[in-house]
């Protein structure tokens, strides 16, 4: 990926990350967490990890999203009114982030494996699916089916949430 | 300037603290649920920068990918089940704000 275009798509992952936090209402929180969504399928496919775009792009920016705004709009929730807001623990959430950040880049400072530039790939075209279906169905099957369990198990939990009375 | 490592793992970070920041800093459920998703997909980014990085036999890691798609699988079912909770929760109290939901407060 070049430069110009890694540059372009992490300003918009996180101009929009802002965003969601910044935003008053919302329905606009959640649309710009599809945009940042979208920039990070973008540099996804600047990794050469195809598969792993699309999937953010239907999955994330599709049904979870979907599922948001449905959510956002059946609560009928207006834009936050304003409230006292509390000084020390919005000094100390800010000094936390601060503080991980500057560690973050001290420790990106030392680790020099991290400066070498990225090795090309042995071919131009990756069989990217085909190699990510493979190793799911065969090195880690097993948590495949695991987690199969689990969407079920997700799927009665929401169902039983959803119930009229809960007793 | 070629890229390397490090740009990827910084970008990755910084999207983490912008969703820490959110969760510490915003007093709305939904939005702090949103800030979660943000922080998972922080861990994705990183995830598919080091599969790129260690090639095996001049492909990318392939495990690691996976596990994206684990990561990826588990975050829409636990979106489902969250927001599910969301909904009772306002259907029980009639609001979305943190501080009106106290009474597990110590």
């Amino acid at each position: 990926m070049s430069p110009i275009l890694f540059y372009i798509f992490a300003a918009m992952t996180l101009v929009f990350a802002v965003a969601v936090v910044a935003n008053r209402n919302p329905v606009a929180s959640a649309l710009s967490l599809v945009v940042s969504f979208l920039g990070l399928a973008a540099l996804f496919v600047g990794l050469d990890a195809y598969f792993i775009a699309v999937i953010q792009v239907l999955v994330y920016a599709g049904a979870v999203m979907v599922l948001f705004l449905f959510i956002i709009m059946l609560l009928n929730i207006q834009a936050e009114e304003r409230r006292k807001i509390n000084v020390p623990a919005y000094a100390a959430g800010g000094l936390v982030t601060v503080a991980f950040i500057a560690q973050l880049w001290f420790v990106l400072q030392k680790f020099e494996l991290g400066k070498t530039a990225f090795a090309p790939l042995a071919e131009k075209h990756v069989d990217d699916v085909r190699n990510v279906g493979n190793t799911l169905f065969s090195t880690h099957n097993l948590p495949f089916q695991v987690i199969g369990v689990l969407i079920l198990v997700a799927t009665i939990g929401v169902v039983v949430l959803s119930k009229r009375e809960l007793k | 300037m070629t890229l390397t490592l490090n740009h990827y793992l910084f970008v990755s970070g910084l999207l983490f603290a912008i969703g820490f920041a959110g969760v510490m800093l915003r007093r709305n459920i939904i939005i702090i649920f949103m800030c979660l998703e943000l922080m998972l997909n922080a861990a994705n980014l990183s995830l598919v920068a080091f599969s790129r990085f260690n090639l095996v036999n001049g492909l990318p890691n392939y495990n690691a990918q996976v596990l994206v798609f684990f990561i990826i699988t588990v975050a829409a079912a636990e979106v489902a089940v969250g927001l599910a909770i969301i909904v009772a929760l306002f259907r029980a109290r009639q609001t979305t704000h943190v501080e009106d939901i106290n009474s597990l407060k110590f």
